[in-house]
């Protein structure tokens, strides 16, 4: 952790916090919703930019952590998951290469077009992936009684 | 426990429908949330279906006669905490059920809460937003300024023409159009460093980020045709940013 991390935090919490007053998050549990988001960020930063993992690792684990807070959240303050969840994904949102994908289809070289539009197919899946992941997991974890639960309504 | 109308039930669960819908709440969750009303008053063969633009509720009664309803959606936004308070009062008429007259008056109290947030106060946000996107994309310190001024001002241009035109691909391409030409300009008066970093960071503001991951979710738990549906409204958004920034970067 050096000043750069900091930097970085700090930046990615400004961005999370500002995405949850344009979707109106109710005003205590928006520091909560920036925290997750900016710790997402930095893990997808350490993971994938210093280790040089997979991208998608990267993301897929920032994801699943952002997920594993907002269901804390959840709990903590009697709130639906999105609440917290649709802010702290922002900063992992591939805005970077689907930019970078139209620039190269325009500029006529489809080949790195198709490699940047594959980059944000796999970094979408991976967000979504981390998500539903962790809400599986909760699903099945969380409740003692789950047998006696009474089932969701999945038609 | 005492019975109600079956017609004004219905009344009640699709009025909380329609307000989880109208504020971006994913579509499973409309339908978990409808079946569990219809359930606290003890109604039988429930069946919601939902997609993002309609909703249809079908149940029957004790008397044994099966009523229908269907709610037409035609403009949505995202109010988080909205949906919340909604899923709040479900939770509470899960413990207890109330009378339908009372939940509809709490239905129309929520429908006219207001926004936590000024317009201002929001654009003023995502400005700060924009600008520090710069950085988490791998630019400078630079770029960070000219990406809160032009994602501020685009922003506005976004609402303002929405507003004004009620056509979000309109909207969305004449804000990123301006963008585009804002971030330019910055770099070519050597105000910033690198305009795709600009660019970048201050388009983000319009960016369907929530609508691809949204999407995504509805698919992998099945909801086939929700997901489609915003996955098409993710691609035509990107395809109205795309053409935008295209249009400026034909200038390079």
């Amino acid at each position: 952790m050096n000043l750069n991390h900091l930097a970085y935090f700090i930046a990615a919490l400004v961005a999370t916090f500002g995405f949850g007053v344009l979707y109106n998050v109710p005003t205590r549990t928006l520091f909560a919703s920036s925290f997750a988001g900016a710790v997402g960020w930095i893990v997808y930063y350490i993971l994938s930019f210093q280790l040089e993992l997979d991208l998608f690792v990267g993301v897929g684990v920032a994801a699943f952590l952002v997920a594993y807070f907002s269901q804390w959240y959840a709990r903590h303050f009697k709130m639906p998951v999105i609440v917290f969840a649709i802010p702290g994904i922002i900063p992992l949102v591939p805005g970077g290469s689907a930019y970078n994908m139209m620039r190269a289809f325009i500029e006529g070289s489809s080949e790195m077009a198709l490699m940047y539009a594959t980059e944000t197919f796999l970094i979408s899946g991976a967000i979504a992936l981390g998500l539903s992941v962790n809400s599986g997991l909760f699903q099945v974890f969380s409740n003692r009684a789950f047998e006696k639960r009474d089932k969701r309504y999945l038609p | 426990m005492q019975k109600y109308p079956v017609a004004d039930i219905l009344d009640v669960c699709v009025e909380a429908g329609r307000v989880m819908l109208e504020n971006g709440a994913e579509t499973y969750r409309v339908e978990d949330t409808l079946y569990r009303i219809a359930k606290s008053y003890n109604l039988v063969y429930i069946n919601v279906f939902v997609v993002p633009t309609a909703l249809i509720l079908t149940v029957q009664g004790e008397d044994g006669q099966d009523h229908t309803e269907l709610l037409r959606m035609t403009d949505r936004q995202t109010n988080l905490e909205k949906v919340s308070m909604v899923n709040d009062l479900s939770r509470q008429l899960a413990q207890r059920a109330l009378a339908p007259d009372k939940v509809k008056l709490k239905l129309t109290n929520i429908k006219n809460t207001p926004r936590n947030f000024s317009t201002w106060q929001r654009n003023l946000a995502i400005a700060f937003a924009c600008g520090s996107f710069p950085l988490l994309f791998g630019g400078t310190y630079d770029d960070m300024l000219p990406a809160f001024i032009a994602g501020g001002l685009g922003h506005i241009l976004f609402e303002v023409v929405n507003d004004w035109t009620n056509v979000s691909f309109f909207a969305e391409m004449v804000a990123s159009f301006f963008i585009g030409l804002l971030a330019l300009l910055f770099t070519t008066s050597g105000f910033g460093d690198d305009v795709n970093i600009i660019i970048i960071g201050s388009v983000m503001s319009l960016v369907p980020g929530m609508a691809i991951t949204n999407s995504f979710r509805d698919l992998m738990a099945g909801h086939l045709l929700a997901g489609v549906a915003v996955l098409a409204k993710a691609f035509l958004t990107a395809g109205a940013i795309g053409i935008g920034i295209a249009m400026v970067l034909t200038f390079l």
